[in-house]
């Protein structure tokens, strides 16, 4: 008993198909970054892809990057370059592994993927502050750095209600953007490739949502830290019809383990929510940790933050801005506390956990009284682990899981 | 008779308490953990048989809790301090009531209903603001024993204020402050009065409070000056520094697990 119990993590078969995607996604964009063509535009992962692919762009997404950073635990070694520069420890830890692992002239990739030896070279960089403005100075560090144009969309944050104004600002700032990007790229903007490239996009929305939503059955067929690997093509694959391909086959294998009462977690007991960004170090030692304790983390607002339900070919720039502006980063308290209310229920989750990241405000819910004020609405419990999606000095493992425990304990009490 | 052994392995130190079924407290005792948590579980067990004041079998059921649970070998089950804490300090005191337990490398505030049922906890950050450590640490700089703090607040005549919150931060206000000639003693009770808020911070503190812990135990003015701050009488358990080890026996004495010889 007083050894942790060794735990394995279900194996999902589209996996390798997934990695497969993903190889052949990076190796495209490193052909394009050495030959000069297609033209590569770098773009936030809540930006406006759509409009690159349609002017013909390989889109690439830092983010993805960052991610990638934190997953394989090379953050630390470059987070304290980009600190040393000047970006101090408490701004995005995307950023500043990302820009540290640059000037280091080391990436993942390289590891992951022989040949490629550093990320693909922009020609252009997109960004949108819907989620933040740190999006904004990460590309401007690049814009600086490699001569390359920076542009992008300001967008309005913390709203309610979504007004006309907000939109109509989006949609011209989009339109203000083409000429340029036009001249980027060689291409003439066709409205008809963007409702094309619209129309994957949210083929491929609907499937993600739907592959989310297998996991209202009891016994949840896939993890929250499983679907923060397999949203990788919802991400960056977006627009294309590989990803629609790819999650087709993935909704296939979690019906079928619903069909068989197959669940991520063997023997099931609690159902949790996830509330904030992943802590990509520690991805594994989470999910093996949960399933030790028979609970299954299975809904979240991070994997959820890729579901664009608004994306609509007929009005393209409007639905565009819509889907790009209601998204739950973008939005008030209140949004936020009834669409974790929705979810919950919808879900019949038993409590929440929300992971305050050190470095990202912009995903740290717990800020602002939210957990005390939804512990009441809603009669759960809810936990706050003091983290961060990259930078790991920020994560203390062995409290972490004593609150988790503790937490688990409270709800067999219940 | 069976017997139920609770050992709850802290950072700085392990306690170890044995009851038997009428839940009546037979022997405990407290040593520090130092680096093997393994043998301070030990020790802690060892010396809790020896202290005890009649002759018991040699059946125990275990329960550990704490920091290093899992490096206690012998431990028929683990809980969590949280859990534990929540169980012993209503054992002590059976009504719904808020526990704030000062431990040597964190804090923690429980909330326990009526029924004992543990509705709600919080532990401090990942600093040592307000924990046994922060007050270690200081009484260092000082040059004051860390036995010596209690008698040195009581007998401070005014309150100062410390604004900082990080130990390191502190340190340098104190060398400020003892730069303008403020007595130790009132230096001292400025830094009782940084632990009280640090728990202000926490929580609202509403209703019954039970305070305990090993910086509890042996700081007896620090209760004081909470009930000051809130107005109120705090509660604290007969053996401030043993709450979590008792909820542990209780808990072993729960279950109907196997016994260790
Ligand atoms: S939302 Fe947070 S994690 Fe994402 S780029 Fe902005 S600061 Fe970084």
């Amino acid at each position: 008993m007083s050894e942790e119990k060794k735990v394995a993590i279900k194996k999902i078969q589209a996996t390798g198909l997934m990695r497969k995607l993903m190889a052949d996604y990076f190796y495209e964009l490193d052909k394009a970054s050495k030959e000069g063509s297609p033209k590569v535009a770098w773009c936030t992962s809540v930006g406006p892809a759509e409009l690159l692919l349609s002017l013909g762009f390989l889109v690439y997404y830092p983010e993805n990057h960052g991610a990638m950073l934190g997953a394989t635990r090379a953050a630390n070694n470059y987070i304290p370059v980009a600190n040393a520069i000047g970006y101090s420890p408490d701004i995005c830890s995307y950023l500043t592994s990302d820009v540290g692992a640059f000037i280091k002239k080391e990436t993942p990739l390289s590891l992951a993927y022989k040949g490629i030896e550093g990320v693909p070279k922009p020609d252009v960089l997109v960004y949108n502050t819907n989620q933040c403005r740190d999006v904004q100075e990460w590309f401007s560090w690049y814009s600086k750095e490699l001569k390359v144009p920076a542009m992008g969309i300001s967008t309005y944050r913390n709203i309610g209600k979504i007004e006309n104004y907000h939109l109509e600002s989006i949609v011209s700032q989009m339109k203000d953007m083409i000429p340029a990007l036009e001249e980027i790229s060689g291409q003439k903007f066709d409205i008809d490739k963007l409702r094309h490239f619209l129309s994957l996009s949210y083929e491929c929305t609907q499937l993600w949502k739907k592959i989310l939503e297998t996991n209202t059955a009891a016994p949840a067929p896939m993890s929250f830290f499983d679907a923060t690997i397999h949203m990788g093509p919802a991400v960056v694959l977006r627009g294309n019809p590989q990803a629609v391909g790819y999650y087709k086959v993935l909704l296939k294998e979690l019906e079928d383990r619903v069909a068989n009462k197959e669940g991520a977690v063997e023997g099931e007991r609690f159902r949790l929510y996830w509330e904030g960004m992943p802590i990509w170090g520690k991805l594994r030692a989470l999910a093996e940790f949960f399933i030790s304790l028979k609970t299954a983390v299975i809904a979240s607002t991070y994997c959820n933050s890729w579901v664009f339900e608004s994306f609509d070919p007929e009005d393209p720039f409007m639905s565009m801005a819509r889907a790009y502006t209601e998204i739950f980063i973008v939005r008030d308290e209140n949004f936020k506390e009834k669409y974790i209310e929705k979810v919950v229920n919808k879900y019949k989750l038993d409590g929440i956990l929300f992971h305050d990241a050190k470095t990202c405000p912009n995903n740290s819910n717990n800020r602002y009284g939210m957990p005390e004020r939804l512990e009441k609405k809603l009669n759960i419990p809810a936990l706050t682990i003091n983290g961060d999606l990259n930078d790991m000095r920020c994560y203390s493992e062995e409290q972490a899981k004593t609150n988790i425990e503790a937490f688990i304990e409270q709800l067999e009490a219940r | 008779m069976n017997y139920f052994v609770g050992i709850d392995v802290g950072a700085s130190t392990t306690k170890a308490v044995i009851i038997d079924e009428k839940k009546e407290i037979f022997g405990y005792s407290v040593v520090n953990s130092g680096a093997d948590f393994k043998a301070a579980a030990e020790e802690a067990f060892k010396k809790s048989r020896e202290s005890a004041k009649r002759k018991a079998s040699n059946k125990y059921s275990v329960l550990a809790t704490g920091y290093g649970r899992r490096n206690v070998s012998f431990a028929n089950q683990t809980k969590t301090e949280i859990s534990c804490h929540a169980q012993g300090s209503f054992f002590h005191f059976p009504h719904a009531h808020t526990l704030i337990d000062i431990g040597g490398q964190d804090s923690k505030i429980i909330k326990v209903n009526d029924s004992g049922k543990r509705i709600g906890f919080k532990m401090n950050r990942k600093c040592a603001a307000g924990t046994g450590a922060f007050l270690e640490e200081i009484a260092n700089r000082l040059r004051v024993k860390i036995g010596e703090l209690n008698e040195l607040a009581k007998k401070a005549e005014r309150n100062i204020q410390i604004g900082s919150y990080c130990t390191v931060f502190t340190a340098t206000e104190l060398l400020t402050k003892i730069r303008e000639g403020i007595d130790v003693k009132e230096l001292i009770k400025g830094i009782f009065d940084s632990v009280v808020k640090r728990a202000l911070e926490m929580d609202p503190l509403d209703g019954n409070i039970v305070m305990t812990g090993g910086v509890v135990a042996y700081n007896p003015f620090l209760v004081k000056m909470f009930e000051e701050k809130l107005d109120r009488e705090i509660f604290v358990p007969p053996l401030p520094q043993l709450t979590g080890a008792i909820g542990a026996a209780l808990y072993a004495s729960e279950a109907k697990g196997d016994q260790n010889a």
